[in-house]
């Protein structure tokens, strides 16, 4: 069989409909890891059924993401980057497997590390990277910067540590207020988890049972402070207290997919807040000023990188269970770097914002009127 | 401010009164159909403004400590939570930074709440939140995510409060692009301003002030109407004048014309300007009336560097006006201290009635 799938790839590239049906399978189920639980009789389930096509989306969408993040590398090296830049490689499972718990109607807060967010959120690659490299292509016209990226749903990108968890909670209110069944998932990192807004996030979300899912994605490093060094108590997934928690395997998108799911219908039924801990990884630095290598060592990046990478996950997952093949995944590989490439040239080719436009959106509905420049003589349009 | 004396005793005759919008009717004297204008404290102008648009709107809602079932740490959203319930009258643990937040995301996902601090000293603790995330985002967005909330409370000296209870923050705020700040003097002011920060599409922070609260106006029938609105960023002539400009915001406004009444009898004619609106603020009609009298004196609870009458006076200097100075710009502002909390030692590090009237001889040299 192995010959035969040679022989109908070199033949019929074009006719890979009917390869589906005769060489592969159209699902598979998997034994996923158990759940830490907590203040919980009984968490998500142990197994997950993946379709094909879903495997295949996952499989593009979080290569799309690597290649997008390692794309950002080369770019800021480059200098054509410039400013903070926190990259998301390693943790692709979690945005993904986010994504597919929840439907577009749900609403999306998180942090700076956020640009793989902003892709499942419904931007695209070349509107990510132009505004990385302040482009007026880029989704937010270049004014927004890595930090400060926003899509319908998806409330960015937030820079102060912390900051987007009461935010998200009053999303998640609103979405309570107009009573359209809608949830909101609340992001916030390891090191974050130790801000105090966060507790009195957790204490609003609960007494007003808001439909919020508290979600941390442990990396295991704040910046350069190691969890045991920052948290007198690491098991974040407890942290909401009187809150169910449960701890997530981060690194697997099933699991992922399945706790988010499980956390999502319980806040749609109307009983509160959930916590989920996403054990994760990053395999940069906290931002490209950090190498990441000061407070752990390559060994155990290359640990994880070989036995836990969450492409490489799925990738042999799908391939072992007859749900695509190594040549049809490397034919994504492919199409994905395309893509990316296309979309760095229109990120370094698209001209700058026009200097006409630096006083934009200082206020919404408003008349125009002059903002003042860095003299009286300098003056410029402004218009929301 | 005999008439609104005369009122107050009309108020204590009359006895206890109830429910939302207490009012007094004025005899005007002229029988018919002359408009009838009646006498309404700060607290019910608020009052009536808040009720207004949360009748008006169903995304508006109120949330602060105290806001619900205890009637408003000040009584300014008294028998709302009777009235609204439960859904659009929040009472919230004391959480400034996560309420903060939790309001400003609320805005974001499209409600339009009011944001109460118990005072604006407290919004210290919130101020990431209504600087980062809410003044910010707009622009960070590109337009994209517009945050439609008011932060509201009593900012500045209270009575006795001390030196944490008694901070200004015009300042603070007016610093930020992204933001528009209000501060209203009068009950027409607080109703007008009140009103529209609710409608305005961008995050606004009312700085009221806590004596004022108590104190009756003269509110005409346009101003009682529902659908009366202050603008934001146009100041209001309270007293025309030729001899000398008197610019001020909140309560100081109030001083600045009890300056003028003691003036006048002296031939001194002040025009007092209620600038209202501290950002954006109104420029234009500072620089007409400085024109017009050549004198400008600035007038301020809050402390002297880097404050509201240090930015009149740099503003004055960039524009036209600057050439119709016949003296300097001279600022009155809350002394250089921490509030403390004696009371001849407080009186003295705002600026008085006296003061006021000094100055003006001051720049005029008389």
């Amino acid at each position: 069989t192995i010959c035969s799938y040679h022989y109908l790839s070199k033949v019929s590239r074009v006719v890979v409909a009917s390869r589906n049906y005769a060489d592969f399978a159209s699902e598979a189920t998997f034994d996923i890891k158990k759940c830490d639980l907590h203040r919980l009789e009984e968490g998500p389930p142990v197994t997950a059924v993946l379709t094909r096509e879903e495997g295949l989306h996952y499989y593009r969408t979080m290569q799309t993401i690597r290649r997008m993040e390692l794309k950002s590398d080369q770019l800021y090296k480059q200098k054509i980057i410039r400013g903070f830049c926190h990259l998301y490689d390693g943790q692709e499972a979690c945005c993904v497997g986010l994504e597919a718990a929840i439907n577009p109607t749900d609403h999306l807060i998180t942090a700076y590390r956020a640009h793989g967010y902003a892709y499942t959120r419904g931007t695209a690659v070349r509107e990510i990277l132009a505004e990385l490299t302040g482009r007026k292509g880029g989704c937010a016209k270049g004014k927004g910067g890595s930090m400060h990226m926003y899509a319908h749903n998806f409330y960015g990108g937030n820079g102060i540590v912390g900051a987007q968890v009461p935010l998200g909670a009053g999303i998640a209110l609103a979405c309570k207020y107009f009573g359209k069944d809608e949830i909101c998932l609340t992001l916030y990192g390891d090191g974050a988890a130790n801000q105090g807004q966060i507790f009195e996030t957790y204490n609003m979300a609960a007494l007003w049972k808001l439909p919020c899912i508290f979600i941390c994605e442990n990396n295991r490093y704040g910046m350069g402070t190691s969890v045991e060094r920052a948290a007198a108590s690491t098991d974040y997934y407890k942290r909401g207290d009187y809150i169910p928690g449960i701890r997530v395997d981060g690194m697997d998108i099933l699991c992922v997919r399945e706790a988010t799911k499980f956390a999502a219908e319980h806040c749609r039924s109307g009983k509160g807040p959930m916590l989920m801990e996403l054990q994760t990884y990053r395999y940069h630095g906290h931002s490209m000023s950090d190498p990441g290598i000061s407070y752990r060592t390559r060994e155990e990046i290359q640990e994880v990188r070989s036995k836990s990478d969450p492409i490489t996950l799925l990738k042999d997952r799908m391939v072992n269970n007859s749900l695509s093949s190594v040549e049809e995944l490397k034919e994504i590989d492919v199409e994905v770097r395309k893509e990316i490439e296309e979309a760095a040239q229109f990120a370094t080719t698209d001209p700058e914002p026009p200097l006409e436009e630096l006083g934009n959106h200082i206020y919404k509905n408003e008349p125009p009127f002059e903002v003042r420049g860095p003299s009286q003589w300098i003056k410029y349009k402004s218009v929301g | 401010m005999a008439a609104a004396a005369g009122a107050l005793r009309r108020l204590v005759r009359c006895g206890p009164q109830q429910g939302l919008g207490r009012r007094l009717q004025l005899r005007s004297g002229i029988h018919g159909s002359a408009p009838a204008a009646v006498q309404v404290t700060v607290r019910d102008a608020l009052n009536q403004a808040l009720d207004e648009e949360l009748e008006r709107d169903e995304r508006v809602f109120l949330l602060g400590e105290e806001v619900a079932q205890y009637d408003g740490a000040y009584k300014i959203s008294r028998g709302l939570w009777k009235k609204y319930g439960d859904k659009r009258i929040i009472d919230t643990p004391i959480s400034e930074m996560g309420f903060t937040g939790i309001a400003v995301g609320a805005a974001m996902a499209g409600l339009r709440p009011i944001c109460e601090f118990m005072t604006f000293n407290f919004s210290m603790q919130a101020i990431d939140q209504v600087i980062n995330s809410a003044g910010k985002t707009l622009y960070m967005s590109a337009g994209m995510v517009p945050v439609p909330v008011v932060f509201r409370g009593p900012n500045g000296a209270s009575a006795g409060v001390g030196a944490q209870h008694s901070q200004c923050f015009a300042a603070w705020y007016g610093h930020c692009p992204g933001l528009k700040v209000v501060s209203p003097w009068s009950s027409e002011d607080a109703k007008g301003l009140l009103k529209a920060s609710v409608r305005d599409d961008n995050p606004v922070v009312m700085l009221e002030n806590e004596l004022m609260y108590g104190v009756p106006f003269e509110m005409s029938e346009e101003v009682q109407s529902k659908d009366f609105l202050v603008p934001i960023g146009k100041a209001k002539i309270e007293r025309q004048g030729t001899h000398v400009t008197l610019v001020s915001h909140s309560r100081s406004v109030g001083h600045c014309l009890e300056a003028a009444a003691v003036l006048v009898k002296e031939g001194v004619e002040c025009e007092v300007i209620n600038l209202r609106t501290i950002r954006p603020m109104d420029v234009e009609s500072i620089e007409a009336s400085v024109v017009k009298t050549n004198h400008l004196i600035t007038v301020e609870g809050g402390w002297p560097q880097f404050g509201v009458g240090a930015e009149i006076c740099a503003r004055i200097m960039e524009g036209p006006a600057f050439n119709y100075l016949d003296a300097p710009a001279v600022r009155l502002t809350g002394a250089d201290v921490p509030m403390p909390y004696a009371k001849i030692l407080e009186e003295n590090c705002l600026p008085q009635v006296k003061d006021i009237i000094f100055a003006v001889k001051k720049v005029l040299n008389i």
